[in-house]
This record gives structure tokens, sequence and C-alpha cells, in this order.
């Protein structure tokens, strides 16, 4: 028994990934779909019910190469420390102006701090430039696409969803993975 | 803890015996910290991913000319209003006609025998899904998932229309 809890304790050790904490509290809808998420080279957009929209990355290697090029596009420029932040955090929701800023914050700090979400507005749209540029480095560093994942809570309103989608939709990107529970099963503490 | 089994010393002269040490250890401790540790990493490891729905919308036309025309007898729009509520009405919407809309809601007895039952009068029926303004994702996600339930695969996500709105402040809803 005692070899076997030992097997089990290496089996665990090894195959562990310590989940990032999400930075968005998001209460998926549930549905019968049974296919699920890939394992990497996910780009998940969190929608939460105050219409803010997150961004997030699980490649780490795609995503110092990620950030270059969004600060390049907005002019906003990175330094080290805070290049090694954002591999670390899961998913962030501040106009690219205010990343630094956010980045500087402890990770406590940061829980506190009010993100406002990334603006999706027509005449600033950052979540494009935030697709578009994943995409291309993901593509670099893999050689092929990343997948869309649309994270919304139950009570988001459709227009903020549509809106999300339209805009991938204007770059192109026409096959969308929504997040759900499975249909009859309470979520499980840990997912 | 370590149980050593120590024989008392008998203290009548004779030979001095080495003491017999037994060699069992007690476990307990260490048991403990592996059932610690295999509980810590069970608990914190992701084990299952997220269960997804694939959507997917319609690569956008290059030209107007290649859309073909939807039949009105082939129509069937569901309108998911606030407070899981879902009006649908059968046919084309314009000007002139103003098909009757009803209201049902998301149960099993709803909206998905409305559909199944469609599906069977009419096997190339096309729902159209239009969302309003105060309905929420979740309700999305529900009339996207009984398109999945009842199998019907031509359906499409669509923005509310004005004439919609209309239709439903029209019919009181």
């Amino acid at each position: 028994m005692v070899d076997l809890a030992f097997l089990l304790v290496t089996f665990f050790m090894l195959t562990t990934k310590f989940a990032p904490a999400e930075e968005l509290v998001v209460d998926t809808p549930a549905s019968v779909s049974e296919l699920r998420l890939p394992e990497s080279h996910v780009i998940m957009i969190s929608i939460d019910k105050d219409k803010r929209v997150f961004f997030g990355m699980d490649d780490l290697k795609a995503k110092a190469d990620l950030l270059s090029r969004v600060g390049q596009q907005y002019g906003v420029s990175f330094n080290t420390d805070q290049n090694k932040k954002f591999t670390s955090i899961a998913s962030f929701g501040v106009p690219v102006q205010q990343l630094p800023g956010l980045l500087d914050l402890e990770t406590e700090q940061r829980k506190e701090f009010k993100q406002g979400g990334i603006p999706i507005d027509s005449t600033n749209n950052q979540l494009s430039a935030w697709v578009k540029a994943a995409q291309s480095a993901s593509y670099a560093a893999f050689g092929k696409p990343a997948y869309i994942a649309i994270r919304g809570d139950g009570a988001a309103d459709v227009p903020t969803v549509l809106r999300v989608i339209k805009l991938l939709q204007d770059d192109n990107i026409n096959s969308f993975n929504l997040i759900t529970d499975l249909e009859g099963k309470p979520s499980v503490a840990g997912n | 803890m370590a149980e050593i089994q120590q024989k008392a010393d008998s203290g009548k002269g004779g030979k001095k015996r080495a003491k017999k040490m037994s060699t069992r250890m007690d476990m307990t401790p260490m048991v403990d910290l592996a059932f610690l540790l295999l509980t810590f990493f069970m608990l914190t490891t992701t084990f299952s991913k997220p269960t997804v729905m694939q959507l997917n919308m319609p690569v956008k036309p290059k030209d107007q000319t290649e859309q073909t025309e939807l039949k009105a007898s082939d129509a069937f729009t569901v309108l998911l209003g606030e407070n899981n509520k879902v009006y649908y009405y059968d046919g084309l919407l314009d000007y002139q006609t103003k098909p009757e809309l009803q209201t049902t809601d998301y149960s099993a007895n709803g909206i998905r025998k409305i559909i199944l039952d469609r599906k069977q009068r009419n096997p190339g029926v096309v729902v159209m899904i239009k969302p309003e303004e105060k309905s929420t994702y979740k309700n999305m996600v529900d009339i996207l998932d009984e398109m999945s339930i009842t199998g019907q695969k031509k359906y499409a996500l669509m923005s509310i229309s004005d004439l919609d709105k209309g239709l439903l402040t029209d019919s009181g809803k």
C-alpha cells in the first residue's frame, strides 16, 4: 500500500501542471457537448457579466513574442521583469497602455486592482490586435495557429459576445470554441 | 514510537549480551506524509480540460451575388428574449407580412419539441437564431445546444433586426 501511495505521489508530481490563477471569475453555462478543450495552443477570451473582456494565452513560449509584437504596434515598451511577469499571468484585461503598470504590481496587489477589460470599440479595438499578434506569434513558434476559445459568463450579455465574434470574423476567424460545463454535472473545484 | 525491545538486564553476573534490536521500524509518519503529498497533488492537478462547444460562423462572402435567397417556407426564426423567454415564428418577416409570434421556453417540452416538429414537417428547415439585447449568453448557449440535441444542422446565429424588434413590441412581448 505504501509503495502504491508513493507511486501515485510520483505520478501526480510529474504530471501536475500548476494552473495559474484565473484573474476573472466566470461561471460558464452548461451544454451537452463532450468535446474537450485542446491541451495547448489556446487563446482564451473571457467575457464576464460586466461586459469586461479579458485575453489569455497558454503558450509560454509564444507569450514573450506576443507582448513585444503588440507593444511595438502601440509604441509601449516592456522591460525584462515585466516580460517575465506577463508570461506568468493567465489573463489580463486592461488597455495595452496600462499593461506595464499592471505588470509592475505585486501578485496580491494585482488581484485587488480592478481591471476594466480590453477595449473592443471600433475606434480603439485592441482585442483584434492581441488576437492577430497571438496568431502570428503562435505561428512563428509552433507553425500553426492557436485555437480560439471564448469563455463567457452565463449572465454575460449577448451583444458583447456577438461583438467579440464579429471582431474576430473581421479577421477571418470563423471557428470558435465556446467553453461550457458538461450538462447535468456540477462543476468540480480545481477546474 | 519505534518498538525497540529491550531485555531487562538481569544483573546476575554472567556475560553481557549484545542487546537484540528489532529490525521493524514504525512507518506511520512516512506514510502520513506520503498520503498528504498524494492528496495535495491530486487536488491541485487540473485533470479534465473544460468541455467546449464548436461554433462555426459563415465565412464572409466576397460578393453578394453568391448568396442564395432563403425561401419563406423554409424559414423558422427563434428570438431570444429577456427573462429566459423564447419567441418564434414561421416564415420570413417583412413590411407586409407579419407572422404570428409565439412564446415558449428552454425546457425539453418547449423549444426542443417545436424544432423537432418543424424538422419533421420540413427537413430543409433553416433555423435563424436572433438573440435580443437583453438575453444572456447562457440563453445563446442553450439554444445552440438545442440545435445539437435536435440534430438541426442548418442554423444561423444573427443579430436581431429592427423588424424583429418591432414585431416583439407589437406583440407586447
